[in-house]
Order: structure tokens, then sequence, then C-alpha cells
């Protein structure tokens, strides 16, 4: 079986600047990987090289076999296998949350209108705000918006969906939805490539677990071995500033 | 800076001045003489008599009616109108050309801005007007005069129009195209579905204005030359006005005009204000 994505030697520089040092991984249809790492590692460069938001400097992506790298492929045709979710939202302010969610079915795949609503409205049933689909984004809270903006990739019926931290820009005690919402899509088998600084959501959602750093993948493996019990230094220190914020220029201790 | 200063004056000199508040009574009271006082002047020297007989001549503004609103505002409102949708569109093709990717479509839209704002209107006008009938001899222009002045108003319109729309297609955030493209949208797709609709929301208090502005510039269209059923309202007063030996025609074609801009500048005020508000 052809891995959902493959990503292979992945270089990406922004003039002098190295972001992306040469990557490799792969996603099976099915699972959830996460990436973790500092700010500034390259994680979203890596999302946006992987739909091909960012033009990788060198190296290959290939999702369901296909190379979107390739220098003839139909990028737009390609992308509609992947579903983007991002830190913004990103909704279309001038539509409706149900135009938000039909738009694309209807322009890109020519659904008719009432089928665009209908596949549009049961995907907002399932990340639970149907009841604002005549609302516009402007009058939702976060949470709400992230999850339309989940609900209008979904509509797309994506093979792969690529979320960049969707919880950073909520407050707190909206972000437990926004979780929920991408658990419930795991649990049905949706393969998952999310940048997260939630630790607990890697934990138990994850198969995979990508530590980055500086442009590099320094260790990759199940969530109870990379978070667990983490084999390199810097992954150690991460870990350590992250699940101890308050203590973030403490000694990193190695959990034993 | 003025309290500033006088924190420090009243600190080092604790002699009996003049407090802030008292100065500021004073320079009112001044301003509000000053302005009396050329009131009564312009009530003394000039003769009024004169004055509403030449301006404000009742027997002769009627004699402009009907035939002011009915020949007059009803062209002045056509011309402007059909300049402005297509410049409108005009303006919305140069402004994508402007932001377009290939080098020549971007040279032709820089060009074409540069030349049609920085020539005076006038110049255009007459230019098509009297050109273009000589370098065009078997072109028949649709609709004359309404399709000359239409062209006219639209081209030099449009150079302005682009430059609005330009700035209201950088003004949506760069992630809307990005959420597009991620659909599966192709750069031009998201641009008419996404893009450009978000664009004109954010720019329609500008787009108001130069409406405004065009109902003014249509003034300039006489110099292309019609017939009376063609005059505008700038024109339709001053012939009136020149037949006459009477100012009045003038000025109640310059009332019409107001009627017509002070209301869209209300709008533009109220536009701008409610995007202030939608933003806080
Ligand atoms: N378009 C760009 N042009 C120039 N530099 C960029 C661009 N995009 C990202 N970078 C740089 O690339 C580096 C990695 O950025 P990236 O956004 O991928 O990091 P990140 O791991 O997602 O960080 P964060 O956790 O803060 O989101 C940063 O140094 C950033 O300044
Ligand atoms: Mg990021």
């Amino acid at each position: 079986m052809t891995a959902a994505v493959q990503v292979a030697g992945l270089h990406k520089s922004f003039g002098d600047l190295e972001v992306l040092k040469g990557i490799d991984f792969t996603v099976e249809a099915g699972q959830v990987v996460c990436i973790i790492g500092p700010s500034g590692s390259g994680k979203s460069t890596l999302l946006r090289c992987v739909n091909l938001l960012e033009q990788p400097t060198a190296g290959q992506v290939f999702v369901s076999g296909t190379e979107l790298t390739h220098i003839d492929v139909d990028i737009d045709a390609a992308r509609r296998r992947l579903g983007m979710v991002f830190q913004q939202f990103n909704l279309f302010g001038h539509m409706s949350v149900l135009d938000n969610v039909s738009i694309a079915q209807r322009r890109v795949l020519k659904r008719s209108k009432a089928k665009a609503a209908e596949i549009g409205m049961r995907n907002l049933e399932k990340v639970g705000v149907a009841e604002k689909a005549e609302q516009y984004p402007a009058q939702l809270s976060g949470g709400q918006q992230q999850r339309v903006a989940i609900a209008r990739a979904l509509s797309m019926d994506p093979d792969v969906m690529l979320f960049d931290e969707p919880t950073s820009a909520l407050d707190p005690e909206l972000v437990g939805d926004v979780l929920g919402a991408m658990r419930q899509l795991a649990d049905e088998g949706m393969t998952m490539l999310v940048v997260t600084h939630e630790m607990q959501f890697a934990r138990e959602v994850a198969d995979v677990v990508l530590f980055m750093d500086e442009g590099v993948v320094v260790e990759h493996g199940p969530p109870a071995q990379v978070i667990g019990n983490p084999q390199h230094e810097r992954t150690r220190t991460f870990l350590h500033r992250v699940l101890n914020p308050t203590h973030a220029d403490d000694e990193a201790t190695t959990p034993s | 800076m003025t309290t500033d200063t006088t924190v420090a004056e009243a600190g080092t000199a604790p002699r009996a001045r003049l407090s802030p508040r008292k100065r500021k009574k004073i320079s009112l009271t001044i301003q509000y003489a000053v302005f009396a006082v050329a009131i009564a002047l312009l009530v003394l020297v000039a003769d009024w008599q004169a004055i509403q007989h030449a301006f404000f001549n009742l027997d002769e503004a009627r004699k402009a009616f009907p035939d002011i609103l009915s020949i007059g505002l009803k062209n002045t409102i056509i011309y402007t109108l059909s300049g402005y949708v297509l410049g409108f569109f005009l303006g919305l093709v140069v402004a994508l050309m402007r932001l377009s990717d290939v080098v020549p479509y971007r040279a032709v839209a820089l060009v074409y801005i540069e030349v049609f704002r920085g020539l005076p209107a006038i110049v255009v006008f007459m230019i098509l007007g009297f050109g273009m009938p000589i370098a065009f001899t078997d072109f028949e222009m649709p609709y004359d005069p309404y399709g000359t002045v239409a062209l006219a108003l639209g081209l030099v319109s449009a150079a302005y129009l682009a430059e609005t729309f330009r700035a209201g297609i950088q003004a949506v955030p760069k992630g809307q195209t990005e959420a597009a493209r991620s659909l599966g949208m192709s750069q031009g797709r998201a641009m008419i579905t996404v893009i450009v609709p978000q664009a004109i929301r954010i720019v329609v208090p500008p787009l108001t204005n130069e409406l405004i502005l065009l109902f003014k510039d249509s003034s300039l269209v006489f110099v292309i030359g019609f017939t009376l059923s063609g005059y505008d309202l700038f024109k339709f007063g001053e012939s009136l006005s020149n037949q006459t030996g009477n100012s009045t025609p003038l000025i109640v074609a310059g009332m019409l005009y107001l009627c017509l801009t002070v209301p869209l500048g209300y709008l533009v005020r109220k536009l701008e204000a409610k995007q202030k508000r939608g933003r806080v």
C-alpha cells in the first residue's frame, strides 16, 4: 500500500535562511502524526511545503503516490486531496458559514448548490456548529470559527488533513471543543498531520510524534517514546519547557 | 507641549500671569470678534440688490425649469453613472493586471494609470471628441453622445479606481488566498470568489468618493461638443446664463450638483464610521 504522505529530502530556504534542512518521513493511511518543536524550528514551513503553499527548494512530496513536487503536476487538483486548517482560521469573512463550507465544493468540485449544502451541513453537524450555518464568521467565537474551518476542509473529501497549531489562537476554555472535534476525526480513521503544542493531545491521539528543531527531525516514534522517554537532549529540554512553563529556566532533568 | 511650558513657567515664575483657562477665553473672544467684523463688512460693502439680481433671480431661476432637470440633470446622471460603471470594470481589470505576475501586463497597467491620472481630464475629453472621429473614420460610436462620454469618463476614472482596487486587494489578508488555494481553487478563482469581493467591501468609502469626483468631472464633457439635448447640468446652466446675461441658471445648476454630491459625501462619512466601528 502506498503511504498517504511521503516526504523525501525536503529542503526549504528563504533567501540565505535555510529553514528546512532535509526532512524525511512517511504518514501511513489512517495514521495521526503530530509534529512538535520549538518556535521557529520550521514546523509551519514543513506543513506548507506538504501542500505546496511554499515551493520546496529541493526534495519530493508524495500524496497517495502522486508526486506534488513534480513539475507537470496539476497542483490545484493535487491539493484537493489535502485539507488544511490554519492557526488563524482564515474563514471567508464575506460569506455565511454555510457558504464558507460549500463555495469550494461548488466552484472546484462542480457540485450542485443543494448537494454542496447537504455535504457542508453534514460536516458542520459533525463538528457541532450546524446551528451557526446562517451566521457570519465575525459573529462566532474562535472555537466555533476553527470548527467551521475544519468542516470547510472536510467538505472537499480530502485524503489527508493538515493542521497548523489549530488551537494556538484560542482562549483556553475553547481549546477543548476543537481538540474534541479533531479527536473524533482521528477515531473515524482520518489521516492527519498535526503541528501542535498540545502535548496531551499528541500523547493520547498520535500514532507517531516527530520532534523538530532547527529544520531537522531530531527524533520520531510513538508518543510514549518521544514524549514519555525522549532520547535526545534537545527533545528533553523542549519538553521540559513546554510541560513546566513556570520553571522553563530550571535545569532540564532526565525523566526516569 | 503647552501644558509642559505652563507647568514650567508656573514652577519658576510665580508672578501673577494669565491662567491657561483665561488665555483660551480671550483667544476665543478675539476669533468671534474677527468673524463678526468680517460678516458686518460683507453686509455693508456688498450691493445686495445687485447680487440678488445677478445670482438669485427667481424669475430667471423659474425659466430654467423644468428643462434643467429633464435635460441637464438627467444627462449629468447618465454620463456619470455610465462612465462610472465602465471605469469600475476597466479599473478592476487594470488593478488585476497591475498585480499580475506577467510583466507586460504590469507594465501596460502602470503606463495606463500614470497617463490617465497624469493628464487633465479635459485633454482626454478633447482628444476623444475631436481626435477619435478623425482617427477612426469608419468607426461609428454607438449611442452618441452617450457612448463617447461614457468612454471618456470611464477611461479617466478607471485610472483612479484601479489604484483604489489595488489598495483594497492588497489589504485582504494573505491567509484568505492561502485558505482558498488549500481548498483547490486556482489563483484566478481565488481572486474572483474570495479576494475581490472582500477588497471591494474594504474600499467602498473611497469608491463612493470617486463617484463624487466623477459627478464634478462630468461637467468637462461639454468640450466633446453636443447639441442641446446632450447638454449636461453645467453646460445647460452656462448656455442659459449666456443667453439671458444672468448668472442665476448657473447657481441653480450648482445647487443641483450639491444635491447629488452632498448626500454621497454624507454616505461616505457614514460608511467610514461603520468600518471603523467594525474593526475595533
Ligand atoms: N515567507 C517567509 N519568508 C522568510 N522567512 C520565513 C518565511 N516563513 C517563515 N520564515 C522563517 O522560517 C523560520 C521557520 O518558520 P516557521 O513558521 O516554519 O516556524 P514554526 O516552527 O512554525 O514556528 P512557530 O511555532 O512559531 O509557528 C523562521 O525563522 C521564520 O522567520
Ligand atoms: Mg508555525
